[in-house]
C-alpha cells in the first residue's frame, strides 16, 4: 500500500510536465462544450436591438424584458411547453428506469429460453438510431388512433434497449448471486427477492439510467414534432422551434428563443448538480469491492 | 442552417417512408373527392375544424370567427414554418390524421397535390377567383382548372437600398440588372469594406423569384406530364449575370439571414437587398439600427422600360383531402382570405402582405421601419400587379435542396453559374422519374 502510494506520488512529481498535456486537452474539451452555454448566457441577455450589432461577448441589457416578453408571448405558452417536457421527461424517465431495471434484472439473474435471443436483440436495437424509427412510429401510433397525444411522446421512449444493455450489466455486477441463493433459502418470493434484494442493489444504476434518459428525452425534437400536431401538447424543443421557425415573411424572435434555450437548460443542470453525489457512491462502493 | 440540415434529414426520411408505402394504397377516387356538397347539405351538429398555420395570433383571428359561427368551430394549431412544415403535414396526410385546414406555401402546394393530401376546392372557389391577381391564382391552380388553396399572402419582390448611403456615394437607383451591376462596381470603389449586395447560395426562393422575373418556367403540366425547364434561356441568365458580379468581386457571397450577413446590414457594409414585401419586417428585428435609413424600388429590369418582379415567399389556405367536412373548412377559408375584416385582421395581427388585390391597395401607413416612405404599399401595389406567374413543381424540395450544394460549390470555386442551374434541372428530373411522374421530353 505504502510502496503504492509512494509511487504514485513520485510519479505524480516528475510527471508533472507530461500531465500537462492530458489537462491541456481537457480544458480544450471543456472550453468547447462551455462556450455554447457561456454564449446562450451572453447571447439571453441582449436586446433584440443589441443581438446581432454588439460584440459577441459582452453583455446586453435586456435579459430581463426578454424573460418578461418570453413569459407574455402567446399569454404564457412558454410554461405550457416547460409542464409537458417536464410531463414527458419526467414521466418518460421514470418508465423507462423501472422498464429498464426489471428487464437487465431479468436478463442478469435468469436463464430461460430465448434469453440470448431477447438480449441479442436489443443489442441490435441499440444500434438503430431513434430518429429512423420517428416516421415508422408515427404511423403505427396513427394506426391505433394514439398519434397527437401525450402516449404518443411517452411510450416510444419508455423502451430503451441501451438503457436495458446497461441495466443488465450493472445488475450482473451488483447483485451477487449467493445473496439471490441466501435470500430464497429463507424463503423471500421471486417479488420480494427482485423488490428488496436486487432493486437497492441497483439504484445508483437506476440514477444513471433516469439521467440519461431524462435529458435524453428533454432535448428530443424529432419524435415530438412529427407526432403532435397540437400546440397545447408542444415540449420546449417543438415550441421554441416554431418561434424560429416563424414563416418566410416573420422575422425569427432571436432573443425569445435564445432566452427560452437558456431557461430551458436551467432545471437539467439543477438536476445534474442534484444528481452527482449518487455517482459518487456509484463509484466509491465499486471501490470498495 | 441546423434547421434546414434538419429539414433535409426529415425530407429524406419521408421520402424514403412514403415511398416504400405510396405504391400499394388505394388513391382516392374521383368521386369521393369530388362530392363535398354532400357534407353541406347535411352539417351534423357544430363541426370542429383544426387548422395548422404558422402565421402569428392567428388564433385571434380565428376567435372572431368562431364567435359569429357556432356551427363551424376552428382550433388553430400553431407549427414551425418552412419546409419542416410542408414534410409534417404531408407524413400526417399519409398517416391518415391530417389537419382540417393547412397553411400551404406556395412552393409546397404541388407536392401536396401529387401526394392526393389536398381538396380540390373549384365548386367552393368559383365566386372568389376574381379577388386575387391571375400570378398569385397561377399558383393554386398549377395553371390547370383545379384549385387547390385560396390565396393567402405574397410576397412580391422589390430592391430595397440604403437610401442616405446611396445619395453620398452618388448612386441612383438602378432601373436595370445592368446599372445595379455597374452601382455594385462603384460601391467597391467608394467603400472598398462595403457590397451593393450579395448573391446568397442558401436562399433557393430569392433565386426562384428573381429567375420569375426573367420569365422563367420551371415546370409545367400538359395533359398528364409535367415538363420541367429550370435550366431555361432565362434562368441561365440570371445566373450568369450573378456570378459573373460574384465572380468578378462586385458583390459578395455571403448567405442571406446568418449573423455576419445581420451585422453587414446594421454596420451599412451592405447597401441594397432585392427582397420580397416582407423585407420591413426582417430589416426591422435584425438591422434595427438602420431604421428610417431604408428606402424602396422596384427591382431592377432585364429591360429598360419593363415592370416585372417574382414572387419570393407566400401562402395558400389548403383544405385537406381527407377532412370530413371540407365545405365548411372550404368556407372558413373563403372568409379568412377574401373577407375585408378578417384580411384587416390578417395585416394587423399576423402582419401579412395580403393576396386578395383589393386589400393591397387598402394598406394605409407605411411599416414604421420605413416611415420616410410614405407610398410604400403603392408601390407594393404596382410591383405586385406585374409579378409573373410561375407554376412550381411536385419535387421543390429537391430542387431547392440541390440549389444550395450546387450553388454552393459554385459561389466557393467561381465556377459557371449556369452549370449549378443545369445540376438542378438534372436533379429535379431525376428525382421525379424515379417517383413515376410522367415526364414530357
Amino acid at each position: 500500500m505504502a510502496t503504492v502510494s509512494t509511487a504514485a506520488h513520485r510519479r505524480a512529481r516528475a510527471g508533472r510536465p507530461v500531465g500537462a498535456v492530458p489537462t491541456a486537452l481537457l480544458l480544450l474539451g471543456a472550453l468547447y462544450c462551455l462556450f455554447p452555454v457561456c454564449w446562450v448566457l451572453i447571447a439571453a441577455t441582449k436586446s433584440p436591438g443589441e443581438l446581432f450589432s454588439t460584440a459577441t461577448l459582452s453583455f446586453g441589457t435586456g435579459f430581463l424584458d426578454n424573460v418578461a416578453e418570453l413569459f407574455a408571448y402567446r399569454d404564457g405558452v412558454f410554461w405550457l411547453w416547460a409542464g409537458n417536457t417536464l410531463l414527458y421527461a419526467g414521466g418518460g424517465a421514470l418508465l423507462s428506469t423501472a422498464v429498464s431495471a426489471v428487464s437487465g434484472y431479468t436478463l442478469a439473474k435468469y436463464r430461460f429460453p430465448g434469453r440470448d435471443a431477447i438480449f441479442n436483440l436489443l443489442i441490435g436495437g441499440i444500434l438503430v438510431p431513434a430518429v429512423v424509427l420517428a416516421i415508422p412510429q408515427y404511423l403505427l401510433f396513427s394506426k391505433i388512433g394514439l398519434a397527437d397525444s401525450h402516449w404518443a411522446v411517452l411510450l416510444p421512449q419508455i423502451l430503451h434497449p441501451y438503457s436495458i444493455y446497461l441495466a443488465r450489466i450493472y445488475a450482473a455486477a451488483a447483485i451477487p448471486d449467493s445473496l439471490l441463493e441466501a435470500g430464497r433459502i429463507d424463503g423471500a418470493g421471486e417479488w420480494r427477492l427482485m423488490s428488496r434484494v436486487a432493486m437497492p442493489l441497483m439504484v445508483p444504476g437506476m440514477v444513471t439510467i433516469f439521467l440519461f434518459q431524462f435529458v435524453a428525452i428533454w432535448n428530443n425534437f424529432l419524435l415530438p414534432f412529427i407526432m403532435l400536431g397540437d400546440d397545447g401538447k408542444f415540449p420546449l424543443t417543438v415550441g421554441l422551434y416554431t418561434l424560429l421557425a416563424a414563416g418566410a415573411n416573420q422575422p425569427a424572435l432571436y432573443n425569445l428563443i435564445l432566452t427560452g434555450a437558456l431557461l430551458s437548460i436551467v432545471p437539467l443542470i439543477a438536476l445534474f448538480l442534484t444528481m452527482q453525489r449518487y455517482w459518487k457512491t456509484d463509484l466509491s462502493s465499486g471501490a470498495v469491492k | 442552417m441546423r434547421a434546414n440540415r434538419l429539414g433535409a434529414a426529415l425530407a429524406v426520411a419521408l421520402t424514403a417512408t412514403l415511398a416504400s408505402c405510396g405504391s400499394g394504397e388505394p388513391t382516392e377516387s374521383p368521386e369521393a373527392a369530388q362530392s363535398p356538397a354532400a357534407t353541406q347539405d347535411a352539417p351534423q351538429g357544430p363541426v370542429t375544424l383544426t387548422y395548422w398555420t404558422w402565421a402569428p395570433n392567428m388564433d385571434k383571428i380565428v376567435e372572431v370567427w368562431n364567435k359569429d359561427h357556432p356551427d363551424i368551430q376552428v382550433t388553430v394549431s400553431k407549427q414551425a414554418g418552412g419546409d419542416d412544415a410542408a414534410a409534417k403535414f404531408l407524413t400526417a396526410a399519409k398517416a391518415g390524421n391530417p389537419p382540417d385546414l393547412v397553411q400551404a406555401e406556395y412552393q409546397h402546394l404541388p407536392s401536396f397535390i401529387a401526394a392526393d393530401a389536398v381538396a380540390d376546392l373549384k365548386a367552393e372557389t368559383a365566386p372568389i377567383k376574381g379577388e386575387f391577381s391571375e400570378g398569385l391564382w397561377g399558383l393554386v391552380t398549377l395553371g390547370t382548372d383545379a384549385v387547390y388553396g385560396i390565396p393567402q399572402d405574397s410576397g412580391p419582390m422589390m430592391l430595397f437600398y440604403r437610401k442616405d448611403l446611396f445619395d453620398e456615394y452618388g448612386i441612383a437607383v438602378p432601373k436595370t440588372w445592368q446599372e445595379y451591376g455597374e452601382a455594385a462596381r462603384t460601391v467597391r470603389k467608394k467603400d472598398p469594406k462595403a457590397f451593393l449586395g450579395t448573391f446568397s447560395s442558401k436562399d433557393p426562393g430569392a433565386f426562384t423569384g428573381l429567375a420569375q422575373q426573367a420569365g422563367a418556367q420551371w415546370w409545367s403540366i400538359s395533359g398528364e406530364s409535367w415538363k420541367v425547364g429550370i435550366a431555361d434561356e432565362a434562368t441561365r441568365k440570371v445566373a450568369d449575370y450573378w456570378g459573373a458580379l460574384v465572380k468578378e468581386g462586385a458583390i459578395d457571397d455571403m448567405p442571406y439571414f446568418t449573423p455576419e450577413w445581420n451585422k453587414a446590414l446594421n454596420d451599412g457594409r451592405l447597401l441594397s437587398w432585392p427582397s420580397a414585401v416582407w423585407a420591413p419586417g426582417v430589416l426591422s428585428s435584425n438591422a434595427p439600427k438602420a431604421k428610417g435609413k431604408w428606402a424602396v424600388a422596384p427591382l431592377p429590369q432585364w429591360n429598360a422600360g419593363e415592370s416585372y418582379s417574382g414572387f419570393w415567399g407566400g401562402s395558400s389556405t389548403a383544405v385537406s383531402a381527407e377532412s370530413p367536412a371540407k365545405a365548411a373548412a372550404a368556407q372558413f377559408a373563403t372568409w379568412l382570405n377574401t373577407d375585408p375584416a378578417a384580411i384587416g385582421l390578417l395585416v394587423e395581427q399576423a402582419a401579412i402582405y395580403p393576396a386578395a388585390t383589393k386589400a393591397q391597395s387598402a394598406l394605409g401607413a407605411a411599416p414604421e421601419y420605413f416611415a420616410t416612405q410614405p407610398d410604400f404599399w403603392q408601390q407594393a401595389a404596382a410591383v405586385s400587379a406585374g409579378a409573373r406567374g410561375f407554376t412550381f413543381g411536385p419535387n421543390v424540395g429537391v430542387t431547392y435542396n440541390t440549389f444550395r450544394d450546387a450553388f454552393d460549390k459554385a459561389v466557393q470555386n467561381k465556377t459557371s453559374f449556369s452549370d449549378a442551374v443545369q445540376a438542378m434541372q438534372d436533379a429535379t428530373v431525376a428525382d421525379m422519374r424515379k417517383a413515376g411522374f410522367q415526364l414530357a421530353s
